[in-house]
């Protein structure tokens, strides 16, 4: 045990920058995600049948196929098909923002949906421009209701970034399998790595409840300090329906 | 390299494929299983009397919830050296979304009005009876859709389990692409079996759940 703490100070240098790979992977695959749900979600609630088509097949494109396949794709057949090189990290940064951008897609055009049909209206009598509705009116109410669900996502996300690992990107994982690999201390090593994801997520959920709280207030709902601190919501996350 | 995509690599690597694509869907099948019965006895376990229960098995299911499939997956493989791998992959697959089944249930049993509880109670029913006559049959129907979808995305977690040297359909893909250095054709044919599986599932959950009202 003691063994492996000295080797876990040795490699100290080597698990931070993995951190940093990790949270970099994080960080950038939601980014890219987030701006994919938008776009795809917004798209499959045009009045245009090619433009909800294309949402559609995207969406059901990266859901279908599997992350872990779509990881690959990239690292392995794309160089292959196209002579183009992603780095590990990029691959990982590529394939999960496209992953979880169709899943967020859905959570997207959940929400707007949301919104009730008199808000559209009001602001239509009210000779609002289309971005200037979706701007001031539908999007402030239909981002509350988005939260809690991109919370779920973005766990799942950074759950999903120990595959860098396989692409021997140096991310978190690489760097506790070579502590584990030097020591032979399984059972510590994967504990550790666990309780560091799980503190890594509920950070990422208070992040979560603060955005949530500050959406709600502009919409002059106002809610305790207590709700900052709970977990996230358990509702699941919707794979196969979407609708609501 | 090869720029090109290599048919004749493509109709010599898909068999290979569907004889892991069994392996895939045995592991999804026995994973929902042991999901689908753990998670319920989780989510009467956290209806329980004393916080002695309830309190432990829901802090372990949110540890559960919050840490990566791939770490818990990987870690239980290296301590149980002596399980066989895929016993090993379906038990971590299973425990990982009961953690989410869980969920399901107690949401699909708090959906049981209060009503039916009090009327039990009234016909002094025992507990066992209360749960087994009418609360499940209620709860459950509801939460079918539900287990469904994580069915669909268990199914797309399976990759994982080549990690622990399960011979599942990406073992399979990433066999033959490394072989034939055919990783295009490998790879591709991999996802879009992956594709033709789910989208139809998906389809028919999506049915279900409007069927049943949601």
């Amino acid at each position: 045990m003691s063994d492996f703490f000295s080797t876990f100070l040795d490699e100290l240098p080597q698990i931070s920058a993995g951190l940093w790979v990790t949270l970099e992977a994080t960080v950038l695959g939601s980014l890219l995600a987030l701006v994919l749900s938008f776009a795809l979600g917004l798209m499959a609630g045009s009045r245009l049948l090619a433009v909800r088509g294309v949402s559609r097949t995207v969406v059901e494109f990266f859901r279908g196929t599997s992350l872990y396949v779509q990881l690959f794709w990239f690292y392995y057949a794309m160089p292959q098909l196209t002579g183009y090189e992603l780095t590990p990290l990029l691959c990982g940064v590529v394939a999960l923002g496209l992953n979880f951008g169709a899943y967020g897609a859905e959570i997207v055009r959940g929400a707007v949906n949301s919104v009730p049909r008199g808000q559209y209206e009001a602001a239509l009598a009210l000779n609002m421009s289309p971005v200037h509705r979706m701007r001031k009116v539908i999007l402030p109410q239909a981002w509350v209701q988005m939260i809690p669900s991109f919370t779920n996502l973005l766990i799942q996300l950074l759950k999903a970034t120990p595959l860098l690992w396989l692409l021997s990107a140096a991310d978190l994982m690489t760097a506790v399998e070579h502590v584990r690999s030097l020591t032979g201390e399984s059972l510590t090593a994967y504990l550790l790595l666990l309780a560091v994801y799980f503190v890594l997520a509920y950070a990422l959920t208070l992040l979560m409840n603060l955005l949530e709280r500050n959406a709600k207030r502009r919409l002059g709902l106002h809610t305790g300090a207590a709700g900052l601190f709970r977990t996230r919501s358990a509702e699941p996350v919707t794979t196969a329906g979407g609708d609501r | 390299m090869n720029p090109t995509f290599d048919w004749e690599a493509a109709r010599e690597a898909l068999p290979l494929l569907l004889e892991g694509f069994r392996v895939t869907l045995l592991a999804t099948v026995l994973g929902t299983l042991v999901a689908a019965v753990l998670g319920l006895a989780i989510a009467v376990a956290g209806r329980a009397p004393s916080r002695l229960v309830t309190v432990p098995v829901k802090a372990v299911m949110e540890f559960v919830r919050s840490t990566p499939l791939l770490v818990q997956l990987v870690g239980a493989a290296a301590v149980f050296t002596s399980v066989e791998p895929l016993t090993v992959g379906i038990a971590v697959l299973g425990v990982h979304y009961a953690a989410y089944t869980s969920e399901v249930y107690r949401a699909g049993i708090d959906g049981v009005p209060q009503g039916q509880w009090e009327a039990c109670r009234a016909l002094s029913m025992s507990p066992r009876r209360t749960w087994q006559a009418v609360i499940l049959p209620q709860a459950v129907r509801n939460v079918l859709p539900a287990l469904g979808n994580y069915a669909v995305s268990m199914f797309k977690e399976t990759p994982f389990l080549a990690v622990i040297t399960v011979q599942e359909m990406v073992f399979e893909a990433r066999k033959y692409g490394a072989d034939h250095f055919a990783y295009t054709e490998a790879w591709t044919l991999a996802g879009l079996v992956f594709l033709v599986a789910s989208y139809p599932t998906s389809l028919l959950m999506r049915k279900l759940e409007k069927r049943l009202g949601h």
